[in-house]
């Protein structure tokens, strides 16, 4: 139930199929569509092109060589996870601009023309690949790094034996058999930069995501709008299919290392060390390090003018809105990972599946969809209370934090559902069913055992989602009540406004929050693995 | 003439050694297996010589060319060597075919064919070849390993704990298959086990490893009837130890009376030593005046295992046919059937059970 209630705004768009479409729908498949879809199909191939390039080498380096400052690299090739895409854009805008200090001084030491001439302009097509390969190849590098380490290290060993050299083991065992959990990686890095709005609105790319923005504001043509919707949510589907699938490779690629999965690591000699550190390096440095610097240099030249009443207002309401939004989702979570325990049934198996879809569908779409069916409670309930009583109750729904609140529990429950119920998995049903011939009641069981086996993963899920929430932009774009600020909506605007510099402050306090699961979870990577 | 030589090799993990000062050898066709109970350092040796390990000391010399040095390791994918793995690490994606020939990149399509065929006859799976390491059973994936590190002819085959993922029945015919195909493809193998009856049914010489060092290598027979320390005599096969006292150079004094015995190397009359007594050296005699009290039976289909208690307290064991059904507590009848006794100093016992 509460699984089809959270997802009811989705049928609600996909019932928009087989509305008629008016003549902004006509000028619109006219004109800008096979624009968008063009636009949207290359972002995908650049960032694939570009996530694999940064992801795969390095995955590669850390699961099989020890080298100079691995341990380091480890964690730290996560870090530009924390650095939400359209952030990234601004601080590289602010960077190499007309005005910025890398042109500047390029035409200090060649003609202006020169300069202007060859250098590439950051805001397009190009730009946004590099933004987004740069914030997203996380993805990529986890999960192979993960397939690399665990999956083939025996794999590899016999390789080895048999007579293959380096070049060899990596071409025709190590990538075939990483090759679904690459996949997987991928896909969550497509279905990233498909949901994007702040970066490509940015830098004047359209796609689906500004393009459902501009008719939502723009027009308030609500049939356009969900047939656009509906289409990158194709989009998004395929990406869905694919990695349902390559998830499920992997499993069967999965072989169990029992015994001697102890991988040794091959010691680099020294310059191939320093070579490997650097190429390691280098996504963290652009990825992480260089915006980072430049959004501090922004935030410390700024915080004399912006760090006031009205910014302390804001990491209030950001952090008020997170928070709430946790505990909301934490409580769904645990619930539904309840349900499915003691209930085992397929349906509640199925309910539970459904739920977790909302992550994979962009922020602006399910903005869209929740405020579709709110706003027409809204005015039913309003027309109700003036008829019966003549208040005029107003937006109560589509127009408060309720409406936020909703979408981000549609949106980030998978987040906080996976964690939760891998937490509980380790409380096996024979404890349960111990505890019960020893005479524990079922709040008993609940407090003495599933609790502290569970608070880390309730904890790590609040984190999660809280960074989550913290970082999503165009859901609070589109549905935060009116006068009501947050963090990124402010970086937004700044930057919308030509004040890169003063988004600095924000930026930097999300990209600083951010940081914190990366750490948490790079640290209990590192427990698992030990 | 010398196929493989492990020369006083040392290995090191963590500041801990988890091999110490090990030598053995194997002759040309000769298949060995090392025994011992897990964490006693057998596996780290087969990857010390397959290359995956490096050593801190000693050397391993394969056909007389150095392998491995503590100076020196030769990478693994140049030392001509097969392994099969505890869990075969069969490529999942490839199919048997190109498993098999994965060994073999440098022959001619056809060549590559002919021996994968030539394989698969060997290890009695033809017409495998289209199918994935998946769709065949625990077994035929076992054999599939073995024929894949046969494809380039190895100067050696190394084989880690290769049957302890099958089930128990088939592990031993599995063993005893995989000893005539390496006798008859006349090749040197080494193994590593926990299971003694593998060892047995494979090896030419067994090797008891316990902490790092080998204790003993060996013939299956002289292991089980002549173990050169306690803790092999423990290992192997089933006994007790009983205490006794040296009378003489060719006899000890025990609660069993006087045994034959050949005795170890400075041990001194009226010196007090452990004497191994196996459950075969006692038989049940119904004739017998000898009677000893039953404290604890085992029935095992075939046979029973009685466990008698002497006079002073110490315990043996007994077998009987199986319809002989004793009650604990009564008193039965023996004999002994002693060849001689194998004796351990004190200390060294002392020592194992430290």
């Amino acid at each position: 139930m509460v699984a089809l209630l959270l997802t009811m705004p989705m049928w609600i768009l996909v019932s928009f199929v087989f509305e008629p479409t008016n003549e902004n729908w006509q000028h619109l498949t006219e004109t800008l569509l096979s624009e968008y879809i063009i636009n949207s199909l290359w972002l995908m191939l650049g960032v694939t092109f570009g996530t694999l390039l940064l992801g795969v080498p390095t995955a590669w380096l850390i699961s099989q060589y020890q080298f100079f400052g691995k341990g380091f690299l480890h964690w730290a090739l996560l870090l530009p996870l924390a650095v939400p895409a359209y952030i990234i854009a601004y601080t590289y805008t602010g960077l190499l601009e007309f005005e910025g200090p890398v042109q500047s001084y390029l035409r200090g030491v060649f003609s202006t023309q020169t300069v202007n001439a060859w250098f590439p302009e950051v805001r397009s097509l190009g730009g946004a690949i590099v933004m987004f390969s740069l914030v997203l190849y996380p993805y990529v590098y986890l999960l192979s790094r993960a397939a690399f380490s665990n999956h083939s290290q025996q794999a590899l060993e016999a390789s080895k034996i048999l007579g293959a050299g380096p070049v060899r083991r990596f071409f025709k065992i190590a990538l075939p058999m990483a090759r679904p959990a690459i996949i997987a990686g991928l896909t969550l890095a497509l279905m990233e930069t498909l949901a994007d709005f702040g970066t490509v609105q940015y830098f004047g790319v359209p796609t689906f995501t500004t393009g459902i923005y501009r008719t939502w504001t723009g027009f308030g043509d609500t049939t356009t709008t969900v047939h656009l919707s509906l289409i990158l949510l194709a989009f998004v589907l395929v990406l869905m299919l694919v990695e349902f699938w390559s998830r499920k490779q992997a499993k069967y690629f999965a072989t169990n290392t029992s015994g001697h999965a102890k991988s040794r690591f091959i010691q680099l000699k020294s310059w191939q060390s320093i070579t490997a550190f650097i190429f390691c390096l280098l996504p963290i440095l652009f990825g992480f390090l260089l915006p980072a610097l430049q959004l501090l240099y922004w935030a410390i030249t700024t915080a004399q003018s912006e760090f006031n009443a009205e910014f302390i207002q804001l990491i209030w309401n950001s952090f008020f809105l997170a928070s709430v939004t946790s505990v909301v989702v934490l409580v769904l979570a645990v619930f539904l990972v309840y349900a499915k325990r003691i209930q085992n049934h397929a349906s509640t198996n199925y309910a539970v599946k459904i739920a977790t879809l909302g992550y994979a569908i962009p922020g602006t779409v399910i903005a869209i969809a929740v405020m579709i069916p709110l706003g027409w409670l809204d005015n039913t309930l309003d027309t109700l209370m003036r008829d019966w009583f003549g208040i005029s109750t107003g937006l109560l729904l589509s127009g408060t934090l309720f409406a936020l609140v909703f979408a981000y529990s549609f949106r980030f429950l998978s987040v906080a559902l996976q964690t939760v119920d891998s937490g509980l998995n380790q409380v096996k049903p024979s404890m349960d069913e111990s505890a019960r011939t020893l005479g524990a009641s079922r709040f008993n069981i609940l407090k003495n055992i599933h609790l502290p086996l569970i608070q880390t993963s309730l904890l790590t899920a609040f984190i999660l989602v809280f960074v989550e929430v913290l970082k999503e932009l165009p859901t609070t774009l589109i549905l935060r009540p009116f006068n009501f600020n947050t963090l990124s909506v402010r970086a937004y605007e700044m930057a919308a406004d030509e004040r890169l510099a003063d988004a600095g402050l924000p930026a930097l306090l999300i990209v600083l929050t951010s940081m914190i699961p990366i750490i948490i979870l790079s640290k209990l990577i590192g427990r698992n693995h030990a | 003439m010398l196929k493989l030589q492990i020369n006083a090799i040392k290995s090191v993990y963590d500041d801990t050694a988890i091999i110490n000062d090990l030598s053995l050898s194997l002759e040309n066709g000769e298949i060995g297996c090392l025994l011992g109970p897990s964490g006693c350092g057998k596996t780290t040796l087969l990857r010390c010589v397959a290359g995956l390990q490096e050593l801190a000391g000693g050397e391993i010399l394969l056909s007389e060319q150095t392998l491995s040095t503590a100076d020196y390791t030769q990478p693994t994918e140049q030392r001509n060597i097969g392994m099969v793995f505890q869990d075969y690490a069969l490529f999942p994606h490839m199919t048997i075919q190109q498993n098999i020939q994965f060994g073999i990149p440098n022959l001619s399509r056809s060549q590559k064919k002919q021996r994968v065929q030539e394989l698969l006859e060997l290890v009695s799976l033809p017409n495998t070849e289209k199918r994935y390491p998946h769709e065949l059973s625990g077994g035929q994936q076992q054999r599939i390993a073995l024929a894949r590190a046969l494809a380039p002819k190895p100067d050696i085959l190394l084989m880690d704990e290769p049957f302890s993922g099958l089930d128990v029945e088939l592990r031993e015919s599995l063993a005893r298959e995989v000893r005539c195909i390496l006798k008859a493809e006349g090749i040197t193998a080494l193994m590593v086990t926990h299971n003694q009856n593998e060892a047995f049914a494979i090896a030419d010489s067994i090797g008891v490893m316990h902490s790092g060092k080998l204790l003993q290598w060996d013939s299956p027979y002289n292991l089980y009837h002549e173990p050169k320390h306690p803790f092999i005599a423990d290992f192997i096969g089933q006994g007790s130890l009983i205490s006794g006292s040296v009378c003489d150079c060719h006899a000890v004094h025990t609660e069993l009376g006087l045994l034959k015995t050949h005795l170890p190397f400075g041990v001194q009359t009226g010196e007090h030593v452990s004497v191994l007594v196996r459950p075969d050296d006692i038989l049940h005699d119904d004739d017998s005046d000898w009677e000893l009290e039953v404290v604890n039976r085992a029935f095992r289909g075939s046979h029973f295992l009685f466990t008698l208690k002497l006079p002073n307290g110490e315990k043996v064991m007994c077998m009987s046919q199986s319809h002989h059904d004793h009650k604990v507590g009564s008193k039965i009848g023996i004999k002994l059937e002693m060849d001689h006794a194998v004796v351990f100093q004190s200390q060294k016992t002392v020592c194992l059970l430290e």
